[in-house]
């Protein structure tokens, strides 16, 4: 299958490069499928209980590669699949709207295959120097999927803060594989079992924390997640969804990994994720209200959710550690569900946000506006996206959510650390207090009102080959919201795997709780439905249309709207000390004064701290020896030429003087 | 018998706003409309025609009922003493909190809706006073979840009284503390003052400016089943220990009486404070919340 797989990968990237400019995206669609269907098709054994495990012969670098995939892996595998699927199927049409060259649009369609086949390659890998390889095909497609629109300047910038970044966390990897190769010998992933056994607690949690910083780069953990806000708006839509919505679960997949081969130090683990996930939770949903531009807004939610599904881990490694069933499983359980509902709700808010983008040209929030009326259909997907995200019933987002409140609040009643709990809880509501914030702002100045800048086109609804893949993702969303109970019974074997033994208790607890849920919220769904039906029979026909009222003030003027800045003023001012703010502002002069502008740009703190300053001083550092960059070739070759003498120089000189040596010690 | 507490939450909910009325009539000394007018004019609203805004689009309809329904659903979760209530299980006060916000999201975007600039600002309001008070909520039943061992609000409240005098007056505490949620999320005093005719210091009131007719009625009748419904909340910190039916009724109907008049008296006697106080208003009282919670810690002997 492996074999087949790497083929079918190879055979399509020909294809692309060699078809008309117009049939490409066609291919690229079938790859995917072809791709996604194989693994698929193993997954979905790996997740019924046959987990699936090869042996390949990776020749004398690689020694033998082990190709396993447990049911963990084999969920990571259907997120993915589906995901990218339909981020192609956007994508397709997105890119109809962005002409470009032949070649660029060859090179895009190819990273997009080898990102997902890459992807693939790490949840089947269980060989760190192959999982490697993986990992630095998948991070290089991603920046070449990045910079489509190389042409700009910002674009490219941000794609080498992504490309950088991301190496850092390659470099993190390759030290800790290195450290544990170095001591067992060997390149399977089960020797870091092995390692930590041998070595002892403490060694083992180092090697974790390790790790985690590299894993936690790209799922974009605070503070490791200064890229994501760059690189998501720079991307194209579509490569902004499925990078938001799996790639960087890719990290959360290796932190899952880990705590599976790490057999002690749970209790320590637990609290580390949980602390980390919940400052990275409200750190991420605190500095996406201040955005305004919708992409940006939207990466920092991405950093807000990861934070959620830290949070489930934290919880479900804690419940491992202290041998309670139901808190592991509702932890990890919320956890990876989780990761499944943010990869559609939030793929769905970039499509959406591609299509407004399309539409308008901008993605400045305060320039949008009174939507709704041209764009229906997606503005219908982007609320009911934002509805999710929030984690309100009777959506998706709720059911992780509350499956991880239940692993907290179990935690609360039986650790004797209720009051380190009990600031998760209080993160969790909060999270979902701004989030609330955050989406009636971004979903009521884009599509609700009047516009708020003259547009000049006009401005039409998507075709339906564009709503398409988001109308299936809708569609997943309202359907994990009302059947919460199936995806239980699926995600059961997958947390089994970590509790190490076969869990009724929590699996049962927790489907009960999902059964009175699903209950629950079909109740809500039929009491609005009810209550809307009663307002059809009920209400007075007699409707009258007229303007807003505007206190007397009766002419339209769409610059009398709330913006999205003014909606968020009040809160920002509370968090002014958490974040950076920029305002220039003109001054009113003379009698009948100019047109007057107001900006006010809001920074990352941690960002200016951790990465810019030492970024500057470095490059103060470095500036000095600019000279030696003059860019006269014959400085280059004198340079050739010193290092050549140096070179050859070096090793004579240090062996006169060893010679030296000698001699002056036999005088 | 699980159909009760809605039973008797919606008996309550047809005086509440009365009775503070009267209250505040009384206290200066005018006569006052009768107890019954609040709900005679969300009556004449459900019958007359609407003005709708053309600006607004099916957002606008849609929300006052979602709104509604809302409230209605998380009803069905408030149990009466150690009655369930209709609907029960573990985690049953998340489902509550977050069913609440659903309604209060769509509020906020219809408000938006109609592209006023007196609505935005009431939107934006709400949008972070719901944030700042929703805390305080979940470490109460945090607490109080820590405190019996349960999760649904029904267990929590059978299980958590009669253990120790310390109980009641956590339980006191918790009462004041939902009250004050109360006036919050209903934009009562001190926080926002419903009579005022200023459209600069309104919260709820300049959201729902637009609304007219059925939607109106709706609206108006959402506030009074809210205070019904944390009047029931706090009822049930008060009942006795056999939760015999010929105290608990009475004492339900007393604690919502206490409640409304209590409100009336504050709206009386107390000014709106400024807009710039109020987040430090309600975020003392997550720190009132936390005082409940450290004195579960000390209960429970769980302090690090």
């Amino acid at each position: 299958m492996s074999v087949a797989f790497l083929i079918s990968t190879l055979l399509f990237i020909l294809l692309i490069s060699l078809v008309h400019p117009g049939k490409k995206g066609m291919v690229a669609v079938a790859g995917i499928i072809v791709n996604s269907v194989m693994s698929s098709w193993i997954a979905v054994a790996a997740l019924s209980g046959n987990a699936f495990s090869q042996v390949l012969n990776g020749g004398p670098v690689f020694g033998d590669i082990a190709i396993r995939l447990d049911s963990i892996s084999a969920w990571f595998i259907l997120v993915t699949n589906f995901t990218m699927l339909m981020g192609i199927l956007y994508g397709r049409q997105y890119l109809r709207h962005h002409p470009a060259r032949s070649a660029d649009m060859s090179m895009h369609y190819i990273s997009y295959l080898l990102n997902h086949a890459a992807l693939t390659g790490i949840y089947f890998i269980q060989n760190m120097l192959a999982f490697l390889c993986a990992w630095e095909i998948m991070a290089i497609t991603a920046f070449i999927l990045v910079i489509f629109e190389h042409a700009r300047m910002e674009t490219l910038k941000a794609g080498i803060n992504y490309l950088i970044q991301s190496h850092i966390s390659i470099i993190l990897l390759t030290l800790g594989f290195i450290w544990v190769y170095t001591s067992t010998g060997s390149f399977d992933f089960e020797a870091i079992r092995t390692y930590c056994l041998s070595a002892g607690k403490e060694a083992a949690l180092l090697l974790f924390l390790v790790f985690f910083v590299g894993f936690g780069i790209k799922a974009g953990f605070v503070p490791f997640h200064t890229w994501l806000p760059h690189a998501h708006p720079a991307a194209p839509s579509h490569v902004s969804g499925i990078m938001s919505g799996i790639l960087i679960k890719a990290g959360i997949y290796g932190i899952l990994r880990l705590l599976l081969l790490m057999p002690e130090n749970h209790l320590a683990m637990g609290y580390f994720i949980l602390a980390v996930s919940v400052i990275t939770g409200l750190y991420g949903v605190i500095l996406a209200i201040v955005q305004h531009n919708i992409k940006k807004l939207l990466a920092y939610h991405s950093i807000e959710n990861i934070g959620i599904i830290g949070i489930g881990m934290g919880i479900g490694t804690i419940g491992v550690g202290l041998g309670s069933p139901f808190m592991a499983f509702a932890g990890y359980a919320g956890a990876m569900l989780h990761v499944l509902n943010h990869a559609l709700f939030k793929s769905l808010l970039f499509y959406s946000a591609g299509n407004v983008y399309n539409a308008l040209h901008t993605l400045v929030i305060d320039r949008m506006g009174g939507l709704i009326r041209n764009m229906p259909r997606t503005a219908l997907f982007f609320l009911i996206a934002s509805l999710a995200i929030c984690g309100l019933p009777p959506f998706n987002g709720f059911i992780s959510e509350f499956l991880i409140y239940s692993g907290l609040l179990s935690a609360i009643g039986s650790s004797h650390t209720a009051s380190v709990i009990i600031l998760a809880v209080i993160a969790l509501a909060l999270i979902g207090g701004l989030a609330l914030l955050c989406f009636t702002k971004a979903f009521g100045i884009i599509f609700l009102g009047t516009a708020r800048h003259v547009q000049h086109a006009e401005i039409r609804e998507e075709n339906n080959a564009t709503l398409f893949p988001m109308a299936l993702t809708a569609i997943l969303i309202i359907f994990i919201g009302l059947l919460p109970q199936l995806f239980i019974s699926v995600l059961r074997r997958p947390v089994e795997l970590f509790m190490n033994m076969p869990d009724l208790e929590g699996m049962r607890v927790s489907a009960q709780i999902m059964q009175q849920i699903s209950i629950a919220v079909w109740g809500l769904v039929l009491l609005i439905a009810i209550l809307w039906l009663l307002r059809k029979a009920i209400a007075s026909r007699q409707v009258t249309v007229g303007p807003t009222w505007g206190c007397a003030y009766t002419t339209d003027s769409p610059k009398l709207q709330y913006t999205a800045s003014s909606f968020v003023r009040s809160y920002a001012k509370i968090i002014k000390p958490l974040t950076i703010t920029k305002k220039s502002k003109d001054e009113v002069l003379g009698i009948i004064p100019k047109p007057l502008h107001t900006e006010t740009h809001f920074h990352d703190k941690l960002e200016s701290g951790l990465v810019d300053w030492p970024t500057r001083n470095l490059r103060g550092f470095l500036g000095r020896f600019k000279f030696l960059q003059n860019g006269s070739v014959q400085f280059y070759v004198l340079y050739g030429v010193v290092f050549i003498a140096i070179s050859i120089a070096v090793p004579l000189i240090i062996n006169a003087v060893r010679n030296l040596a000698h001699i002056l010690k036999h005088l | 018998m699980r159909m009760i507490s809605l039973l008797l939450i919606l008996i309550t909910s047809f005086f509440f706003t009365g009775i503070i009325i009267r209250t505040k009539s009384i206290l200066s000394g005018r006569k006052g409309p009768g107890i019954m007018q609040p709900m005679k004019d969300i009556i004449r609203s459900l019958r007359i025609g609407s003005v709708y805004s053309k600006t607004t689009s099916f957002i606008f309809q849609l929300a006052p009922t979602v709104y509604i329904a809302t409230i209605l659903m998380a009803i069905l979760f408030i149990p009466f003493g150690n009655q369930r209530g209709v609907l029960s299980f573990n985690g049953d006060f998340v489902f509550f909190a977050y069913t609440l916000a659903l309604g209060k999201f769509f509020m906020i975007i219809a408000s938006l809706d109609t592209g006023s600039s007196f609505e935005g600002m009431g939107a934006s309001r709400e949008a972070l006073y719901s944030m700042l008070v929703e805390p305080a909520f979940f470490i109460i039943m945090g607490s109080f979840s820590l405190l019996t061992g349960f999760t649904s609000f029904v267990d929590i409240f059978s299980a958590m009284h009669f253990g120790s005098y310390v109980t009641y007056g956590l339980g006191a505490l918790a009462a004041f503390v939902f009250a004050i949620i109360a006036l919050i999320e209903n934009s009562r005093m001190p926080v926002d003052d419903p009579k005022t005719h200023l459209e600069l210091t309104m919260i709820h009131e300049v959201m729902i400016l637009d609304n007219s007719g059925y939607d109106l009625g709706l609206i108006l009748y959402g506030t009074n089943l809210k205070f019904a419904m944390y009047g029931a909340l706090i009822a049930n910190f008060f009942h006795t220990p056999g939760y015999e039916w010929y105290y608990s009724i009475p004492i339900f109907f007393g604690v919502q009486l206490a409640f409304a008049v209590t409100v009336g008296v504050v709206e009386s006697f107390s000014a709106r404070f400024r807009m710039n106080h109020n987040p430090q208003f309600i975020l003392m009282f997550t720190s009132i919340s936390l005082l409940i919670f450290l004195g579960v810690l000390l209960l429970t002997g769980k302090i690090i």
